[in-house]
């Protein structure tokens, strides 16, 4: 994979009224790969993502996505990002197709409904209004929305929090799929099985810092060198394994 | 793959929330309640309890007799109610409660005068009783000089009745429902609508794409507009079909009532907009509204005129909105004003605009 950056985000600072959240961060997106935000709450994850995604100010800092500057060029960014925001709802009192003809409208772009749902595997939820969704065809919706102006980049605020491990793997495939198609995604999570299997680089964020950047396997191999051993013998397979083989991989509706 | 570069356009956008929004507005029953059953509900009520004249119920004796002009005469008066099919003691009763009137028993004689009318009253209905007491009066009257046969002894009453614009209750109370129901749609609706979009995140996604601000207040407002001048049109056309709402110029005062009730409209959004701006929750939507509807809704001319008051409350009436608006569809539904005539009224809620929309402007939050 050829590493051009696809976003660059340098030194950034953002402060509310008497709080710091993001201390001097700076990072890449290399165009085409699924990079990962990982660390705990209040870490400055949601702060980063909102600031690159044109929703917040910054305070100081250098922010350019796709070739555009997030303080002067907010609207061209808004064209080619696709954007899921955590715990966010739709419009009320709308079925799925109706809210896809919504964004279409916002975007300024003409693509039937059938067409986005058909992506994420919803067509026959098309009537269905947005909150009688189970978890999972919640996440695909919103991740259907993101895809409508065709973007270059799409945001994933913690897509597969409240998920069972099967819808888990199912986002993951769509995930992989879209990047596989060419949009470079960047997602937050706290689950590092799914940072593992999903991201090709992660950046680890701390108290408002980035502290470490890299793929999931260069840590741990490093972590690995530095003699780290867990404590309980790592077996062929974990709980989650056990799960999946006597539940299926097939993932439940509903 | 990039799709074809064409320009980004913002009334698309505007048009594709108001779509949106509108489907929503239909779709949720508060807003259809408040704007067109409670309406249309009151109008129902209230137009049959002030269209109903004095009646004054009388019980027929069982000795009565019922053959005579008299009776006929009793029969055939509109004002009237002649009950029969009460015993002796029921009556009794009746009487010293105050339910009926009067009893009355027509005696026929075989010597003159022909007839004795015996009436009994009641001091528990003495205004009712006063009522069939003059109407006895005139009808014996009547038939006394029809017998005779002969000029009056001392006056001659000769009347006519012009034939004037009847006032119905319904020309008062429709254009007060219309207040109430785009108040209650600008208000209850506006508010709930942008406080609900703005914690659920909706509008913060909105913002995520290249939509301007402008555009989602504009498309939300004119689904509000379109929706309730809908309702409006509906009530006024229920009011003039069913209950005889009088439109002096027809169409024309039919599209003044509408420009007036989007110009309420907008101002009662403004209220909207504010609240949504204070709220903290869901919940604390409905007292905050109900600050502001209720005294509007009570004292500004929705069921009665304001004139019913005493002059301290006048004074509180002739601040608020909805008596302005009240006061413009009345002289244009009823007196057929045109919009250039209820200049005072326009320049009160103009004032009334820009002050509530500098505040909105100040409260007004987006996330």
């Amino acid at each position: 994979m050829a590493e051009k950056p696809i976003i660059t985000v340098k030194n950034l600072v953002k402060k509310y009224d008497d709080f710091t959240a993001v201390k001097g961060i700076s990072f890449e997106v290399y165009e085409g790969e699924i990079f990962g935000l990982l660390g705990p709450n209040g870490a400055g994850k949601t702060t980063t993502l909102e600031v690159i995604e044109t929703l917040r100010d910054k305070t100081s800092g250098e922010i350019t996505v796709d070739g555009f500057n997030v303080e002067t060029d907010a609207d061209e960014i808004k064209q080619v990002i696709g954007v899921q925001l955590q715990a966010a709802g739709y419009y009320p009192n709308l079925n799925l197709s109706e809210l896809i003809k919504l964004f279409c409208g916002l975007y300024g772009i003409d693509k039937t409904p059938m067409e986005m749902l058909e992506k994420v595997a919803l067509t026959d939820k098309a009537k269905s209004k947005y909150k009688e969704l189970s978890g999972g065809q919640k996440q695909r919706f919103s991740i259907a929305t993101t895809l409508i102006n065709n973007p270059r980049i799409i945001f994933l605020d913690e897509p597969t929090t409240g998920l069972d491990p099967q819808a888990r793997r199912n986002l993951w495939d769509l995930i992989r799929e879209i990047r596989d198609a060419g949009t470079t995604v960047v997602i937050t999570t706290h689950y590092m099985d799914e940072a593992e299997e999903l991201c090709d680089r992660v950046a680890f964020v701390d108290g408002g810092h980035i502290i470490g950047i890299d793929t999931p396997n260069h840590f741990i191999d490093e972590l690995v060198a530095s003699g780290f051993e867990r404590k309980k013998q790592v077996k062929l397979a974990n709980l989650e394994d056990v799960f999946i083989n006597m539940t299926g991989k097939e993932w439940r509706e509903g | 793959m990039n799709p074809s570069k064409k320009p980004y356009s913002n009334f698309n956008a505007t048009m594709a929330i108001a779509k949106a929004s509108f489907r929503s507005i239909i779709r949720s029953p508060s807003a259809v309640v408040f704007s067109l059953a409670f309406p249309l509900i009151f109008i129902t009520v209230f137009a049959n309890i002030g269209s109903s004249s004095i009646s004054v119920d009388v019980a027929v004796a069982k000795t009565c007799d019922t053959t005579g002009p008299v009776y006929n005469a009793l029969k055939k008066n509109p004002i009237v109610h002649l009950i029969r099919d009460k015993t002796t003691a029921q009556m009794a009763t009746s009487l010293s409660r105050g339910d009926i009137a009067a009893i009355i028993d027509i005696q026929k004689n075989n010597s003159r005068p022909p007839y004795t009318l015996n009436v009994k009253y009641s001091n528990a209905s003495a205004q009712k009783g006063g009522v069939f007491k003059s109407l006895l009066t005139t009808i014996s009257y009547e038939i006394n000089s029809y017998g005779n046969n002969a000029p009056p002894a001392v006056t001659e009453v000769r009347e006519t009745t012009i034939k004037g614009r009847e006032y119905k209750y319904i020309d008062f109370l429709l254009p007060g429902m219309l207040g109430f129901s785009l108040l209650s749609s600008g208000v209850f609706g506006t508010a709930f609508v942008f406080l609900s979009l703005r914690l659920t995140l909706v509008i913060k996604r909105f913002f995520a794409t290249p939509v301007k601000k402008y555009s989602i207040v504009l498309g939300e407002a004119l689904a509000r507009l379109v929706f309730s001048l809908l309702g409006a049109l509906f009530i006024i056309l229920v009011g003039h079909y069913w209950f005889g709402f009088t439109l002096i110029h027809g169409v024309v005062t039919v599209l003044n009532m509408l420009i007036l009730a989007s110009i309420g409209l907008i101002i009662f959004m403004g209220f909207g907009f504010v609240i949504s701006g204070i709220a903290k929750n869901e919940s604390s939507v409905p007292p905050i509204s109900n600050i502001i509807t209720m005294p509007q809704f009570l004292l500004s001319g929705t069921f009665f005129s304001v004139t019913a008051f005493p002059s301290w409350l006048q004074a509180i009436s002739k601040i608020l909105p909805l008596t302005y608006l009240n006061d413009a569809m009345r002289e244009v539904a009823f007196e057929g004003a045109g919009i250039g005539d209820v200049t005072h009224q326009l320049l009160i809620l103009g004032a009334w605009f820009i002050g509530i929309y500098a505040v909105a402007v100040k409260t007004f939050k987006w996330e």
